[in-house]
């Protein structure tokens, strides 16, 4: 039976959890720039190479198209970070073959393979059919168990042939920056909308967060009228999140901010509108004016916390 | 400059998506159409560089024949030139659009030289496929980088800034280069009335879709089960603290 290819090296649960969809359809090979930890696969193989030394996704293509070359598996996966939807694109364009992002589901019975994939950031699922001879697909993040096996295997060091030219693609420089609790680490989020009306009324989204010891997001009308930064949009074209608690300030839960944070785990609607789909698809509401409700909150933590 | 930045047009869907009969498409009788977000601040970058170094900003479309709306909505906030591919299909695969728009992108720049810059979204808002860009880069034989949220045009390089989690990487690309940007690099303009009178008289060249093979082919879409859940309404106005404070300290937030 021929392999499955799985390209790892983002992310090691998403990288896993790539895995087990693979690990359904064939025997598993693992590539990865760098060593992997992911274990119980038939073979893993290290791509070594000087341009390789930071992120150059058309060099990381190549290694992988020859790698294929070498071994013929029926398919390459990888987890569908950005990046490696990324290094994909550039793997199918250069064996001008089809390429299915974020796939949810696989049926791999027959020379076609039947797949589910994610539509719209999330809103929709298209059922399609993937032909070729090389299926190559990426895996919607966290719609799949991670693999558990972590008894990684000696690896088989690769050393692609790569031009000079593939390297203009690679990261030349990068800049750090202090920015505090990030969006998809921070445990809680206090988002706001429209309904906060101005870059001064988030005053009141920072001081809550703080108390909380989490992050300030925000809807797509707050980064237009650019009373923040897109840094913290949550949703389809922002970040998307997945904290323990999501309180939305005065956001009316249009589909394409749900898709960005309906993997909190608990959602608290503030919303003057009983029937905005925030409040009806939230875990809890107060029906209020968040500039009223907001710093109730704040000083009835505080006189618990004795700081009043 | 000569700049061209390639569009697509989607369904603007509210708070809730419904699908034609057929499941095929979105049910876009009483929508709006759009870009993607990607796409919109794609077109202002254009704008903006053509305002720092001269030059010309063409938009592509490969589209049914309404898809004019949205190339001439990119002419009233600042582009020259506007082309459409008007197909019939739907849901042409992205190998397909690739194809289709790097030949006309060929034609286009026939003798005339390549663009300097060719812009895309990072990823269209409906098929989300992360691909259209960098098949056409292939095609063409340049340089793409994608998730690109600032631009620096100097010297004949194009110095392109990605946001990852913790900072961000630098990318240095040779012109003639094509970039994939993401809402946030800029904050698009709105159209003038200057704008919308030059759009509504602009000629759009139009050829016809021809027919390209690809290998991903949509069967049908449908809508994830919603989870039903009971909401627990914890008051109302400032009166609800107390209950929602329980709640931070429950969840053990607090
Ligand atoms: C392709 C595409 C991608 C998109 N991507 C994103 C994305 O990534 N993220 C995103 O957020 N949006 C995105 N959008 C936009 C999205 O469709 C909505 O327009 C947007 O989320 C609405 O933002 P909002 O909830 O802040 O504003 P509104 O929809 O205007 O809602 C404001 C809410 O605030 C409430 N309110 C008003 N005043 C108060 C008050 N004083 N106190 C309490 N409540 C109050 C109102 O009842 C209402 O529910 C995208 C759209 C498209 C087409
Ligand atoms: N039909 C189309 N017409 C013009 N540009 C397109 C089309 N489809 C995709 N693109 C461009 O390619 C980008 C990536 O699309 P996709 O690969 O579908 O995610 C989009 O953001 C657009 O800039």
């Amino acid at each position: 039976m021929t392999s499955i290819l799985i390209f790892a090296g983002e992310s090691d649960e998403l990288d896993r959890q790539a895995v087990s969809l693979a690990a359904s359809l064939g025997p598993v090979e693992v590539a990865s720039v760098g060593p992997t930890k992911i274990g119980g696969v038939e073979k893993a193989w290290q791509i070594e190479h000087p341009i390789l030394s930071d992120y150059a996704p058309e060099a990381i293509a190549e290694s992988l198209a020859q790698l294929v070359g070498q071994g013929m598996p029926s398919a390459v996966i990888a987890a569908g970070t950005e990046r490696n939807n990324e290094v994909m694109a550039h793997l199918a364009a250069l064996l001008d073959l089809p390429l299915a992002t974020n796939v949810l589901t696989v049926s791999a019975e027959g020379d076609d393979w039947h797949l589910t994939r994610v539509r719209w950031g999330g809103s929709l699922i298209e059922e399609a059919t993937l032909s070729a001879f090389l299926k190559l697909l990426t895996v919607a993040p966290h719609s799949q168990p991670a693999w558990e096996e972590s008894k990684a295997a000696t690896p088989e060091i690769f050393e692609p042939e790569l031009a000079e030219e593939l390297g203009r693609t690679r990261v030349r420089e990068r800049v750090t920056v202090d920015e505090g609790i990030s969006l998809t680490t921070a445990p809680v989020i206090v988002s706001g909308g429209r309904g906060v009306g101005s870059a001064e009324g988030f005053a009141a989204l920072e001081e809550l967060a703080g108390l909380l010891g989490g992050a300030v997001g925000c809807s797509r009308v707050v980064t237009n009228n650019g009373w923040r930064s897109h840094r913290d949009q949550v949703g389809q074209t922002g970040t998307r999140v997945a904290p323990h608690l999501y309180v939305a300030c005065g956001i009316s839960g249009a589909i394409q901010h749900w898709v960005g944070m309906m993997a909190a785990k608990n959602v608290l609607a503030i919303n003057t509108d009983p029937e905005a789909p925030m409040v009806t698809k939230a875990d809890y509401a107060v029906i209020g004016d968040l500039h009223e409700v907001l710093p109730a909150i704040i000083s009835e933590i505080r006189r618990r916390q004795g700081t009043m | 400059m000569k700049i061209l930045v390639c569009v697509k047009r989607v369904p603007a869907p509210g708070a809730r998506i419904s699908l034609t009969p057929d499941s095929r498409s979105i049910d876009a009788r009483h929508l709006s159409f759009t870009v993607s977000p990607h796409e919109e601040c794609a077109v202002e970058e254009a704008i903006r560089l053509k305002e720092l170094h001269g030059g010309t900003v063409t938009v592509l479309t490969l589209g049914n024949a309404e898809a004019e709306e949205q190339l001439r909505y990119a002419i009233s906030v600042g582009a020259d030139e506007a082309d459409l591919i008007a197909a019939h299909e739907i849901d042409i695969d992205p190998q397909a659009t690739a194809t289709a728009l790097s030949d006309r992108i060929s034609d286009l720049e026939g003798g005339n030289g390549p663009f300097d810059l060719i812009l895309v979204g990072n990823e269209s808002a409906d098929a989300g496929g992360y691909q259209v860009g960098v098949r056409i880069a292939h095609a063409l034989g340049r340089p793409i980088i994608n998730g690109i949220k600032g631009l620096k045009v100097e010297n004949q390089t194009i110095e392109a800034r990605r946001e990852i989690d913790g900072g961000f990487e630098i990318y240095r690309l040779p012109i003639p280069a094509i970039v994939a940007v993401k809402e946030g690099i800029n904050l698009p303009r709105y159209p003038t009335l200057p704008g919308r009178l030059r759009a509504k008289k602009a000629n759009v060249r139009t050829v016809d879709y021809q027919h390209q093979a690809g290998g991903l082919t949509m069967v049908s879409l449908a809508t994830p089960v919603e989870q039903q859940t009971a909401t627990r309404v914890l008051g109302r106005g400032a009166d609800a603290a107390p209950a929602v404070v329980d709640l931070f300290e429950e969840l053990g937030l607090l």
